[in-house]
Order: structure tokens, then sequence, then C-alpha cells
């Protein structure tokens, strides 16, 4: 059996910017989860949720010795924090919009 | 100065408009050696230059002064070095502002040094490349309002060996406040990259202040703070070899666990391998982290790179003013009319006035941050129209608060709590300049 769950039943995110570049560091709380999240929170997929926010490429570096995942979306923040006309032009909700996504997990 | 002891060092505010009275508590009652307020943003820096125009005296954090004023004495008791960059654009006015406010707290000798050297606007030309948008300085098509350098610890580390109580930056990299102290108090060389590697992740956590102490964090009923409202801010113990334990007061809100610090590991990181800042190219890939009591993280694991040769200007631009306005819609079809009343502006703004730029439209309640991501299904009660736009004149900007305010009598029905502002912006794109061509200077003055 699976069942599908948001992204913030099992990790917990956070986001920064510089200038026109966004990044997410997304953590699983149980390090058991660390496999399926990495297999399924891809950076394609990021790009293919969210096409219209994040314009440029997505990279994602992974961190196994603390069981995390750093998104970085470049041309994802409409000019960065001083061109920006978004209410939060620094993207601090970013995070959310990743722990929006869901995940499917193994029972 | 070299020290076996572990080197205490806190931090009083992690950005501009950052809380004082977590400051005041690690003053009075961290036995603190250093106390850093990081206090610059790319947001801030650009402020810093708008005010600077407007007032040749202004253009430094205007909270430096009631800052000085509450920590100033259980520092000088105790003999804690403040650092901080809330000289921001002018930290020569900062400078004298502190000494002011020393003289007036009765602690006359007291000894304020300030940084020259981060302005490089005169270093700068049309010609002048800004590589991430593949563009230059004169292609932008904006007055240039300023341009800062990157300082590094080594810009700092003089004024600290001139004996400063407190010592006054412009623009520095936030890590550096940090680690300047630390190379001052442990003896580290500039090119020991491992120990500059581990003293700029002790720098880089420490940096945003609370967000390491439970700040930028609470998310219930996952992520559970307590006593959010009197969050502590963070200290470090750091040892010899730029191993720490980070932590905050006891009685203080908030936590320190080890999710709270992996956050703030690669809060604004994007490499996790090689974190550019002036001193070294960080590397946090092998941090490791390990509990050490309640409220206490050790941490570990950094290592470091020889430094970039270019270092980062911030270069600052006129960008005109932004104007936004909104009007609020609630209950039964307030989703419906608020999107009648967005077609209203934007067919008034285009086809009526000509408009020609970006208008944002955002309903907030329905989709506003994530508003071009995403099309979330709304039945919501309670929506507020927000339109922003950059306006190229004053005329222009002032249309659009009267075609929102317009909105009450000739708008959808129920429309109501218009609000309008305009705001003079200034508008950032990166350059770099050979470290060589930066120069940097340290200036005292006594109270």
């Amino acid at each position: 059996m699976s069942r599908r769950v948001m992204l913030r039943e099992v990790a917990h995110a956070r986001a920064g910017d510089k200038g026109d570049r966004s990044n997410v560091s997304v953590w699983v709380y149980d390090p058991a989860d660390y496999g399926v999240v990495k297999a399924q929170l891809t950076a394609d997929r990021l790009k293919a949720a969210f096409p219209d926010l994040l314009r440029g490429p997505v990279r994602r570096y992974e961190v196994p010795g603390l069981h995390g995942l750093n998104f970085v979306m470049d041309d994802a923040l409409e000019g960065g924090v001083n061109t920006s006309l978004n209410l939060d032009s620094h993207g601090k909700s970013w995070s959310f919009l990743l722990l929006g996504l869901e995940i499917e997990l193994e029972d | 100065m070299t020290t076996s002891e572990p080197f205490r060092i806190g931090t009083g505010a992690g950005f501009s408009a950052d809380r004082l009275d977590p400051a005041v508590d690690l003053a009075e009652r961290g036995g603190l050696d250093c106390l850093v307020f990081e206090c610059i943003g790319e947001r801030t820096l650009a402020f810093g230059h708008r005010d600077r125009i407007a007032d040749p005296e202004a253009g430094f954090n205007p909270w430096l002064a009631r800052r000085l004023r509450a920590v100033l004495p259980p520092c000088a008791r105790r003999r804690t070095r403040i650092v901080t960059n809330m000289g921001v654009a002018n930290p020569a006015g900062a400078a004298h502002a502190a000494a002011r406010v020393a003289r007036e707290l009765g602690l006359d000798g007291l000894s304020v040094a300030w940084l020259e050297g981060d302005d490089v606007a005169d270093q700068l030309g049309p010609t002048t490349p800004l590589p991430e948008i593949g563009s230059t300085i004169g292609e932008v098509g904006r007055p240039m309002v300023g341009a800062n350098a990157y300082l590094g610890a080594d810009a700092i580390l003089p004024a600290l060996e001139l004996g400063a109580d407190v010592v006054i930056t412009g623009r520095v990299a936030d890590p550096s406040l940090f680690l300047a102290p630390l190379r001052h108090a442990f003896g580290w060389a500039e090119d020991d990259w491992e120990r500059l590697g581990r003293g700029t992740m002790v720098g880089h956590l420490l940096e945003c202040a609370a967000q390491i102490t439970g700040g930028y964090f609470a998310d219930p009923p996952y992520k559970v703070v307590p006593g959010l409202a009197r969050v502590g801010f963070p200290f470090a113990e750091v040892a010899a070899d730029g191993t720490a334990v980070v932590t905050k007061l006891e009685g203080t809100g908030g936590c320190v666990t080890e999710q709270t610090v992996k956050e703030q590991i690669l809060y604004e990181v994007h490499d996790p391998a090689a974190y550019v800042t002036p001193d070294v190219i960080a590397d946090f890939s092998g941090a490791t982290l390990e509990d050490d009591g309640p409220d206490r993280v050790r941490f570990g694991g950094g290592r470091g790179a020889p430094r970039p040769d270019l270092l980062k200007v911030t270069v600052a631009f006129d960008g005109g003013l932004v104007a936004e306005a909104g009007v609020s819609y609630a209950g039964p079809g307030a989703v419906d009319r608020a999107k009648l009343a967005a077609e209203v502006v934007e067919e008034r703004m285009r086809g009526l006035h000509g408009l020609n730029g970006p208008l944002r439209i955002d309903l907030i309640g329905v989709q506003a941050l994530h508003g071009t991501a995403l099309d979330y299904p709304s039945e919501a009660r309670d929506v507020r129209l927000r339109a922003a736009l950059r306006a190229g004149s004053r005329d222009e900007a002032e249309l659009l608060l009267w075609e929102v305010e317009a909105l009450l009598c000739c708008g959808p029905a129920g429309g109501g709590g218009y609000r309008g502002r305009i705001t003079p912006s200034v508008i950032t794109h990166n350059a770099f300049l050979p470290r060589e061509r930066v120069r940097s200077r340290v200036e005292v003055i006594r109270a």
C-alpha cells in the first residue's frame, strides 16, 4: 500500500534569496524518508510544477550527512528583492510552495 | 591576542529592523567577548543609499543610536566588543553618532573605529559589466546611486588590533563580521583555509540572530517553538580549532535544535560545498551536528578553500517610484467581485491611460505571494485586491492610486478599505572587482 502525503508531513524547509536566485533547503524529519523524498523531489519536478514562477534553471544539491536537499532556482524572484513587485519580494514563502507538493510513501 | 579559552560571540541583530531586548539581555547576561549586530541586506543597503541622497548625514541604520544607548553600558562594563555593519551607506556618520551616544552615557574615551573603502562607485563606469544580467551599468538606463564591494574579515582586523571598543562597517560579508573577531582571538592566519572555513560557518550560523533560535521556523503542529514572543538571540562558544557550540540564554524563549541549525546552515547558500565570501570559499557539505544538552548544538566539519580573486559589488540604481494600492471585498461572491475589480483596473490603466509597463494585480486571500505559480481554487470570503507598478513618473504612480480608490464608487459592489502608497525605490545588480582594486582603511575616534 502507498499513500500520498504533503511534503510538509515528512520534511521541513527554509527559503533564502540572493538577487534573483532563490534557494530552498528541505530536511526530512526521519532519516528513513530521505531516500523516497530524494527520489521524488527532483529539480525537474519543481520546474514542471511551477513553470511560471521558476523561470530559470533549477539545480539540486544533496547533503546526505544531514539528510537534506538544497534547491537553487535561478530567475525565480521576479527580478529579486529590490525589483520584484510581489508582496513577498524575498520569496520567504517559497519554502511552503515546496512543502505543499505531494510525496508518495510506501506503508 | 591568542587564547585557548572558548571565545564567546553573540548576535545582537540579524537584520536591520531586528529586536533590541534580546540584544540587551545578551549584553547583560551573556558574558560575551564580542556582540555582533548584522544589519545590512540587499534591500536595506539600497535604502541606505536612498536615505543618504536625501540627507548626507543619514544613510546608516536608523536604530543605531537606540541600540547603542541600550547595550553600550553593559558592554563597557564587561569589556564586550561590538562589531556591526550598521554604518550601511555612511559608516563615518554612524561612527560619529556612536561616539555622541557614548559621551551622553558618560563613556568618555570609548574608542569607535569605522571602515572606509567598500564604496567603490568611483571605480565603476557605464561600461562596467553586470555579468548576471548580461548587461552593463550604462545599459541599465537608470542613474547609479551607489556601489559597495563586499569587504572581508581582513578589513576589520586592523580595527580590532587597534583596540577599538566598537567597530562600524558598511558593506562587509555577513560572516566576516564574526570571522574577524575569531581571527583576532585565535590568531588564525589569512590563508588557514580550514579554520577560516569553520569560522565562516560560525558566522553564517549566527548572522541571522533568531533564525537559529526558533525564529523563521515555527510551523505548528509540526514545528512547535516554545515562548516565540520572547525568542532569545544566539551566541556561540567557539574553540581555537573553529568547532563550536551554539546556544541561547537560559530563560529566553525559542529553541536551538538540530533542526533549527540545519535550516540555517543552507540559508541563502547555493552549493553547500562552495559558500563564497571575501575570506574563503567555505564548504559546509561535511558539517556535523551533535546534541550537547538542552538548547545546545555542537557543530563542526566545516572546511575551506582559497578565497576568490574577485569581490562582489552591489550596484544600486534609482528605481523610480513604486505605487501600491488596495481595496477589499468580503462575504459571498468576494472572489468574483475582486476578480471583476482587477479587470476594471487593468482595462482602465491600459486602455484609458496607456500604461505599457508591468502592472501587477494580486488577490490577497486567493493568490498573491505564489500568484504567478498556482491557481488555487478558492471560496475565500475575505479578499483584498492589491495593484502595484513601478512608475515612470509621479503622475503615473498617482494614477494607479486614483484608479483603485475610484473602485469604491465605480467598481463592484461592497468594495471598502482603500489604502494606497507611493514609495521611492532602488534596484540593485551585481558587478565584480579584482580584490587588489578595493582598498579599505580604518579610522578611529574617541568619545
